[in-house]
């Protein structure tokens, strides 16, 4: 695929398991089946709240749920390159359009179980909520950052943009890394919960961190 | 009989109006009621307190016969009641409670007596259980969240309690101190509040009837995870007001502060009426969810002024700025 970025410099020489990996990933089977592994989460959330396993407050937990494996998926989305040029997994790099679109994907189901659940579709309640909790507006804006990302993720945008255009755009995900760190960060100032924000924010500081080491590594 | 006539006073105030929605629910659980109570018209049957779940020790009561302590909505499952709890003491995730609660000693336990009282003291549990008649009271539940619950707990009214220790004129407020103990309380070393746990309550709300001691819940102890060995009940506050595991029982003159309200006074005011005209400032409390009963895509309920206990309570508040004394 000719989307992974094209970076300067020499890449690691490949290690002989990273050659093995390399080798499985680009088996044709391995796409389906990232693309169930992904999709497993869904599924069980929705087996989850049809047989009414998901607890007292089922709502609860698919909103809570569902913004979890968005960070998830985000964190997983942007190790690729990291990962890609480290360890010389080359073969990651056709996968990474679709962990991107599954951060999306549950990224809405995310937004929805809001809208749907908290505020059953009430607009003028859901512009009224949005003010009143920064921690909503700045989780919306995240959000809003990835649609122009999954707008442009086929390839035929890809050559109308130009790859340069293309991966300027996409630098909009950084953006959606910091907004989603905080927006989860304000969630769980309620309660002065940190532990597991930090460890989401502890993995984006070493994927963000990396790729300004590079920058600084290799000047264009 | 009584029950019904009852249940219709309590709702003849305007700010209390139901949805017909509502409404006509609670006429068909009438119904369900009346039909289920002429079928087992033998003495004493209608009486007695809600089906034990066999989980824990029985606690046994009778039905109150205080206006406004048995209401009419469905009860909560008891595994959601007590699967579902803040008590941060346990851990901040309202699932941490239930597996880690466990570590928590109920026995022995005492209560101190403290402050502007002619009869300071300790008193043991044992004691304590046997102070006044048990009663069941069905009251909602109305987390400042924006979740509520429908629970039937066992206990007699903290006025009881007051009563005997005579409190001195001076005795204008009540303040709860909960347990702090780090060996048996996992949660109390996240540094979420000040520990311990403190709440309180004028006066006049401490001694309203329908302000409950509690020791138990669907006829059994109270679950260590729910605030067991004794608690606070005030139905017609958020959650939070009710403080769990209570150790001491102080009467003071000024205005004691709570956790809460040390932590984010903006946030959480002394009173914390269940007031679904002011909000949260963050979020709105005009609207609740049910827990255990309203579907997945149910829309959320109205929230009742005073969570539905206006009549019984509308008058301790008379002229009070509701908005300023949030």
């Amino acid at each position: 695929m000719a989307l992974t970025s094209v970076q300067p410099g020499r890449p690691a020489p490949p290690l002989k398991l990273a050659q093995r990996l390399n080798k499985l990933l680009l088996r044709k089977a391995a796409k389906p089946l990232l693309f169930l592994l992904a999709l497993a989460p869904f599924l069980w959330l929705f087996y989850g709240a049809y047989a009414d396993q998901l607890g007292a407050n089922p709502a609860e937990k698919l909103i809570r749920s569902t913004g979890d494996w968005t960070l998830r998926f985000l964190c997983i989305t942007l190790a690729v390159t990291p990962l890609r040029q480290t360890l010389g997994l080359s073969a990651l790099a056709r996968l990474r359009r679709m962990l991107g679109l599954y951060t999306v994907f549950y990224g809405v189901l995310h937004f929805l179980g809001y809208a749907w659940l908290d505020m059953g579709f009430d607009v003028e309640a859901i512009v009224k909520d949005i003010p009143k909790r920064p921690f909503v507006l700045v989780g919306t804006a995240a959000l809003l950052l990835m649609v122009p990302l999954a707008a442009t993720s086929f390839n035929r945008a890809i050559k109308a943009l130009g790859a340069a255009r293309w991966q300027l755009l996409h630098k909009l995900v950084y953006g959606t890394a910091l907004l989603g760190l905080l927006h989860f960060f304000w969630m769980r100032a309620a309660k002065q919960n940190f532990g597991e924000w930090s460890v989401y924010a502890a993995i984006m500081a070493v994927l963000l961190g990396w790729r300004i080491w590079r920058r600084t590594q290799a000047p264009r | 009989m009584h029950l019904l006539k009852s249940t219709q006073h309590d709702h003849a105030i305007p700010s209390e109006i139901t949805p017909s929605g509502v409404y006509q629910q609670r006429r068909r659980w009438m119904q369900a009621l009346a039909a289920s109570a002429a079928a087992s018209a033998l003495p004493g049957q209608a009486r007695a307190q809600t089906a034990r779940p066999g989980k824990l020790a029985a606690l046994a009561s009778e039905k109150s016969a205080v206006p406004g302590a048995l209401v009419m909505d469905k009860l909560t499952p008891y595994a959601d009641i007590t699967s579902y709890n803040n008590y941060y003491e346990f851990g901040t995730d309202k699932g941490d409670p239930v597996r880690t609660a466990g570590s928590l000693k109920t026995r022995p336990w005492t209560v101190a007596i403290e402050g502007e009282v002619k009869k300071p003291g300790t008193w043991d549990l044992d004691a304590l259980l046997k102070l006044a008649p048990m009663e069941e009271r069905i009251y909602r539940l109305r987390c400042v969240e924006g979740w509520s619950m429908v629970i039937p707990w066992v206990g007699y009214p903290l006025a009881e309690l007051i009563k005997r220790v005579e409190p001195t004129g001076n005795a204008k407020y009540v303040q709860f101190v909960t347990l702090a103990n780090k060996a048996q309380m996992p949660g109390l070393s996240s540094g979420s509040l000040d520990w311990p746990y403190v709440e309180g309550l004028r006066m006049d709300e401490a001694m309203h009837p329908l302000t409950l001691l509690t020791f138990g819940l669907y006829g059994e102890v109270l679950p260590n995870q729910s605030g067991a060995p004794v608690r606070a009940v005030v139905p017609w506050k958020y959650g939070f007001k009710s403080g769990k595991s209570i150790v001491k029982i102080r009467f003071v003159e000024k205005q004691p502060k709570t956790s809460w309200e040390t932590a984010i006074a903006q946030e959480y005011g002394f009173y914390s009426n269940v007031n679904p005209k002011v909000d949260h400032p963050r979020w709105s409390q005009a609207t609740e969810r049910r827990i255990g009963e309203d579907g997945l895509f149910a829309k959320k309920r109205p929230t009742l002024m005073f969570n539905g206990y206006e009549a019984q309570v509308g008058q301790l508040y008379a002229g009070m700025d509701l908005k300023k004394y949030y």
